[in-house]
């Protein structure tokens, strides 16, 4: 009888335990979140770069896009129309696409980032263009900021053409991030 | 493994990477990897020394065997046992 009792007793604590464990898990998953604000040129290169290296590796990658680093999503071919004044303002002022990026140190009036594209042709490192491409065939989700676009007044037909592009408030991102091995901000 | 052992494995592919700089490289062998066989060897060919360091840490996450690197004139040749 006794025994009985206490088979039952380590059942419960194997099934609250088993529960921990599954919600444990899934605060573990291979997986990596960035929140990418920055809209520099050299930062915007290095969240490509290692967000491939992770996909090479499996890894489930996901970005979330807001403030400065929406200008990188920015396709200049597309001509967005009914945009108010300050919104144009904000247009003309800031990166037309991520060919167009500056850089956060050494920038020399567009000097510097010319120098970096020469070199990485040299080098043979991928462009932002063909990094994107990458991303695309590999899964790589992008989440625009929602309230990001709307604050700095970009509409969603001048953002670029991507597969695994959506738009989403920060909730989603907290979400993403809660489930990633690895979260950062860039 | 030792290079002479390195030199005479049987190679089911290789793939030239020499012209890409990371993450490139691992790009090619993760898009490879698939159309070898269980056990069968692949040989990647790289340029960036940093290639012969991240294929050990990438066979290591995916499971596969890392067998070793030869230094041949201004590149490697890494070789590694798809499990």
């Amino acid at each position: 009888m006794e025994t009985e009792q206490q088979i039952a007793e380590l059942q419960k604590q194997i099934e609250g335990l088993q529960k921990k464990v599954k919600r444990l898990e899934n605060t573990r998953q291979d997986q990596l979140s960035m929140a990418v604000v920055s809209g520099d040129m050299d930062k915007i290169l290095a969240v490509m770069i290692i967000s491939l290296a992770a996909a090479a590796m499996d890894t489930k990658v996901k970005l979330f896009f807001s403030f400065w680093a929406l200008a990188a999503l920015r396709d200049p071919k597309k001509k967005p129309k009914g945009k108010d004044f300050i919104s144009k303002m904000f247009g003309m002022m800031l990166p037309k696409s991520k060919n167009n990026l500056k850089l956060s140190n050494m920038n020399m009036a567009g000097m510097g980032p010319a120098m970096i594209k020469s070199l990485m042709k040299k080098k043979n490192v991928m462009s932002l263009d063909e990094m994107f491409q990458q991303a695309a065939e590999l899964g790589i989700e992008i989440t625009v900021c929602e309230m990001s676009m709307d604050l700095m007044g970009f509409k969603k037909e001048e953002i670029i053409d991507y597969p695994h592009l959506r738009y989403a408030g920060a909730t989603t991102f907290v979400s993403d991030a809660g489930e990633s091995a690895m979260q950062w901000f860039v | 493994m030792t290079t002479e052992e390195l030199k005479n494995l049987e190679v089911a592919k290789t793939v030239d990477a020499r012209g890409t700089a990371c993450p490139g490289p691992l790009l090619e062998v993760k898009k490879a990897i698939g159309s070898i066989d269980e056990d069968e060897v692949m040989e990647v060919l790289s340029a960036d020394e940093g290639t012969k360091v991240d294929i050990p840490k990438w066979c290591n996450k995916q499971g596969h065997e890392y067998l070793g690197a030869v230094e041949e004139h201004g590149y490697f040749k890494i070789y590694l046992r798809k499990k």
